[in-house]
């Protein structure tokens, strides 16, 4: 599994404000990283497996985000739909010491 | 610990997910290790909808019963667009279509059935593919072949005229063509209806605008490279663009066969579900023949799932499946049929209950043997179908008076029938779930329809049970079903009622959303209820309220409205829907300039710029410069007016001086929902103002009546009158106590006109109008500070109040 895998830099975290989502394009892929209000960081694909919904538009509350077309909700953490039919990818990201959010896609 | 047994699976249909699913769901993970070959390149979806995929009602996506992660989550490999292409029994092998072996210690065939394609001249090309324009109805594929060859074209045929046959029919009108059912004996559904059934049947599809032909042997799809028509036996044509054909299915029992199992209809197996020959391979599902019978609908592959999951895990090893009994109905939007077991008598003894209406298009007949119904028809009027089904599905007597079985003559009761109900009978057919598993549910303490039905999946297919498992959940509720609390909490989140939670806001001074949650839902955020709380703290502290940019839905971070593709829309304020040419071209330019996709008048009289991407927000408005129209809020939306005593010969009072001056004085205010407004220049109201949510009429003697609690979307009220004022200073001042009333006491999402109706006119007009609970003064005070606190959310947002706030797509940096 660790064919093709890269480390990319999406840049300071306070580009995305607490408890909000903002979406990236890492290549071809859209992701949608967001940060909670507790400061964790999570990513998953961008579009809503439901309709294609931006997730990033999205309402976040704990670890859970809402998607903002028709309310389906996933865990940021597992990808699990906790509301709706199919769960989203999630992708594995941190912050670094400098502040720099990496995400490995 | 042993080794897991390796077990595959082959077909990723219906029944063998479903097999795999009561695998599972019995401990099978700890036991095997699963593949499963899949031909169709998804994971599995319910075939049963695919019939509302073609008629529209459905969208692809919505019919996935088992997503690709389900697989994945469970430790199932799924080959999925891999075909398994033989099977070597000794050396416990199978083949995928390239040649590749996996082995087996245990192996389901569950490959269901494939449209059976009679004889005829013209149906390929010389290459052996089908002609362009031929097709069957059987997978996803299917459907989105159908759908994208049937653009632009006019005329369509279907050959046969089952059930199948007939739902593909009223699909493909779906695509405006001209639909022609083309069918072999001399009635429609001939193994669900009788003769007289299916005449009448004929006559409602024709009225459904289907053509039916009958007794038309088709003998060759006509065209050259492509469909132009049908021949039929008795020399006759019929021209047509499309034919898809659907006239029965045949078992896949290829791979059994060329190993040696016994296959006559179908894989022969036993009441296990076992092949006789081998102990490790099982069949389930369209593909198995058991007893004599292979069976083409899903309750009994149900019932095979269970049986064989059973068996294979060793949880009973004595679980036998007996047969099924099948009942069918059709999936048809304006015909209702239902139909079990035989549709003639056969014995002499049988006894027949017949009722006709041909006129009124209804039939029912049922052939009862023995004091037990073991045949029935019911067409036009199918509300006895869940009461016969269900005593057709028991074999329970029937009662003695025959009457009651096709009249509802005052039912028995309720009660008596679901708790005679044998807790396996099958409630939902779709998702396969017995009226044991909604007690069971109910027991485990959901305790409404609603919570059943997301727990089981009860309902969720093509949702005819829908009512049903309702009841169900009444009676095993005692007929008490118990409100879930937290439909008294303001919102879900905060375990408190809208009173108890302003008090304890007030009471701990919360202005916050995250402040709310630290203290009121020990430090739990929910993400649905951040848009009613942040509405709730602005309403109570207006200007001091601590916004929180999260805690917004994304239309009021970006002040528009999401639309399905992700674009937004942009509604400027137009007060009274008075408007001029300055304004006008300001719009026309910045429509022009932003290559706006849709400019439109809206029904609120005001101008919509539709499909703006996210970027071009803020630049928007820097050139409309004109005030956001809050089209996308909670909020106060705006106020229509009619022309108005100043040109209109009708007119009474001044509405648009009105209408300007309430604009004025509630523009932006948040609300439980949204508030529409209109005010109208005499009794003829012609801007709607009596189905407002608050409305002002001008009558005779300089007067004006205000309307409460009106509607006009989705539930149509007309108003009440709260009162009748002589001047527009007293129309602000009555309509703004009972906003701000409304904004204090309606819960988050419901309408005025919902409000209204929950308290009744008279207690409003006693608080608002009379003042009996003093509160009259504080109301008036809170609407002037809410004014006071407005800010055109525009101008803030082009100042760029958030890091990014309107990029949809960042770029990544390295
Ligand atoms: C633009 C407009 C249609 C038009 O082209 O005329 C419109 C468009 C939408 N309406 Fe409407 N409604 C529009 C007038 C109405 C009216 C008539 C009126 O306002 O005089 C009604 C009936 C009155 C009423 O409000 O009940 C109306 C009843 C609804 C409803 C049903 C509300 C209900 O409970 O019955 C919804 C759904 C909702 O709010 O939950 C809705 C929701 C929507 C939304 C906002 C759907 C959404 O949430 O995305 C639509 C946005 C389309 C878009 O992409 O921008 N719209 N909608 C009208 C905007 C008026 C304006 O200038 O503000
Ligand atoms: C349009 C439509 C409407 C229907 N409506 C109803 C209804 O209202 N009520 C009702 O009860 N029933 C209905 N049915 C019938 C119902 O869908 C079937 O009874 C059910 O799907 C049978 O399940 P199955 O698993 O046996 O077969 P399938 O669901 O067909 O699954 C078999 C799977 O095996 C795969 N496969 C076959 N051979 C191989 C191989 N060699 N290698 C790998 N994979 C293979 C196939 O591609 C398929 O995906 C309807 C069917 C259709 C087509
Ligand atoms: S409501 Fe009365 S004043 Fe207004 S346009 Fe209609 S007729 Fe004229
Ligand atoms: S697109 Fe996300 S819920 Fe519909």
């Amino acid at each position: 599994m660790t064919r093709n895998m890269a480390e990319v830099k999406l840049g300071p975290v306070n580009s995305i404000p607490p408890g909000e989502g903002r979406s990236f394009a890492a290549g071809t892929e859209k992701i949608a990283v967001f940060r909670t209000r507790a400061g964790a960081i999570f990513a998953t694909q961008a579009q809503c497996p439901h309709r294609g919904g931006p997730l990033a538009d999205g309402l976040v509350g704990g670890t859970v985000v809402m998607c903002p077309l028709h309310s389906w909700k996933f865990d940021l953490a597992t990808g699990e739909a906790l509301f709706g039919d199919c769960g989203v990818k999630t992708y594995p990201v941190r912050v670094d010491e400098t502040g720099e959010i990496i995400l490995t896609i | 610990m042993t080794e897991k047994q390796k077990l595959v699976v082959i077909g990723n249909g219906m029944a063998g997910a479903r097999t795999v699913e009561e695998i599972l769901a019995r401990g099978g993970r700890e036991q095997f290790q699963i593949t499963m070959f899949g031909d169709e390149p998804t994971g599995n979806y319910n075939r049963i909808l695919l019939s509302n995929i073609l008629n529209g009602s459905y969208k692809e996506d919505e019919i996935f019963l088992n997503p690709l992660s389900w697989y994945e989550e469970n430790g199932i490999r799924l080959l999925a667009g891999k075909r398994a292409a033989g099977l070597l029994r000794r050396a416990r092998l199978i083949f995928g279509e390239d040649g590749t072996p996996e082995p087996y210690d245990k192996l389901i065939i569950a490959t269901g059935s494939r449209p059976f394609i009679p004889q005829m001249e013209g149906i390929t090309l010389p290459d052996g593919r089908f002609k362009p324009g031929v097709f069957v109805f059987r997978t996803l594929e299917d459907c989105r072949a159908i759908a994208s060859y049937a653009k632009g074209k006019i005329s369509a045929a279907v050959i046969g005229g089952g059930l199948l046959g007939l739902e593909a029919a009223r699909g493909l009108q779906n695509f405006n063509l001209d639909v022609t059912v083309v069918h072999l004996s001399g009635h429609l559904m001939p193994q669900q209806l009788d003769s007289s059934a299916g005449a009448i049947l004929k006559t409602k599809m024709q009225q459904l605008g289907v053509n039916v032909l009958l007794k038309k042997h088709t003998t060759a799809i006509l065209g050259q490279d492509h469909v132009l028509g049908l021949r039929f036996a008795d020399g006759s044509t019929l021209e047509c663009d499309m034919v898809v054909i659907s006239a029965g299915i045949r078992p896949n029992w290829e791979i059994a066969a060329g190993c040696g199992l016994t296959v006559e209809r179908g894989i022969v197996v036993d009441d296990q579900m076992r092949c006789v020959e081998d102990r490790n391979i099982y069949a389930v599902g369209e593909c198995a023949e058991h007893r004599g019978q292979c069976y083409g609908l899903v309750a009994p592959l149900w019932e095979q799932a269970k049986v064989l999951a059973d068996h294979i895990t060793g949880r009973n090893c004595h679980a036998a499946y007996h047969g099924s009994k099948v009942a069918t109905k059709l999936k048809v939007m304006g015909v209702e049929v239902a139909s079990m077991g035989i549709v003639e008598p056969r014995d002499e003894d049988d006894e027949v209950v017949q009722f006709s209406e041909p006129k009124r298009g209804t039939y029912k007949k049922l052939i009862i043997r023995d004091g037990r119904l073991v045949g029935g028809i019911l067409l036009g009027d199918i509300s006895k179908a869940a009461y016969l089904t269900q005593a057709f599905d028991r074999n329970t007597p029937l009662p003695e008076e025959r009457q009651q079985l096709l009249f509802d003559l005052g039912d028995p009761p309720k009660k008596v029938t679901y708790e005679e109900m044998n807790a396996a009978t099958q409630i939902c057919n779709c998702n396969g779930v017995s009226k044991g598993a909604i007690v069971a549910c109910v027991k485990a303490g959901k305790r409404n329809g609603k919570a059943v039905m997301d727990a089981t999946r009860a309902g969720m297919g093509c949702g005819s049970c829908k009512g049903m498992v309702t009841e169900i959940v009444e009676w095993a509720c005692g007929g008490e079903t118990e409100e879930d609390p937290a439909i008294h909490y303001y919102v879900p989140g905060v375990p408190l009622t809208k009173p108890e939670l302003i008090r304890a806001i007030r009471e701990r001074n919360l202005r916050s959303v995250s402040a709310v949650f630290d203290y009121l839902s020990g430090g739990k955020e929910d993400a649905a209820s951040k848009p009613g709380l942040a509405s709730l703290l602005k309403i109570i502290w207006k200007a001091d309220y601590e916004d929180e940019r999260d805690a917004r839905f994304i239309n009021e971070r970006v002040h528009a409205n999401i639309q399905k593709d992700g674009a937004f829309s942009v509604v400027p304020q137009i007060p009274g829907g008075i408007t001029n040419p300055d304004q006008l071209r300001r719009i026309a330019d910045v429509a022009e300039k932003y290559h706006v996709p849709l400019v439109k008048l809206t029904g609120g009289q005001r101008i919509d710029l539709l499909g703006v991407c996210k970027e071009d927000l803020p630049k928007v408005w820097r050139d409309l410069d004109m005030p956001s129209g809050f089209a996308y809020g909670k909020s106060y939306r705006t106020c229509k007016s009619c022309v108005g005593s100043d040109f209109c010969r009708f007119g009474l009072g001044d509405s648009i001086a009105l209408a300007l001056k309430i604009e004025a004085e509630f523009q932006g205010f948040d609300s439980p929902h949204k508030m529409k407004l209109a005010t109208a220049g005499c009794p003829r109201n012609c801007s709607e103002a009596m189905v407002k949510d608050v409305g002002a009429v001008a009558v005779e003697g300089g007067k004006w009546e205000i309307y409460i609690g009106g509607a006009a979307g989705s539930s149509v009220r007309k108003g009440d009158i709260l009162c009748i004022v002589d001047s527009h200073e007293e129309v602000l001042k009555y309509m703004g106590r009972f906003i701000q009333y409304y904004r204090e006491n309606a819960k988050y999402l419901e309408r005025t006109h919902g409000f209204v109706q929950r308290l009744g006119i008279d207690k409003i007009r006693a608080v608002v109008v009379e003042d009996s609970e003093g509160l009259a003064e504080r109301l008036e005070r809170e609407i002037a500070e809410s004014k006071a606190a407005y800010k055109d959310p525009w101008r803030e947002s082009y100042m760029g109040p958030e890091a990014n706030q309107f990029s949809s797509l960042l770029p990544v940096l390295a």
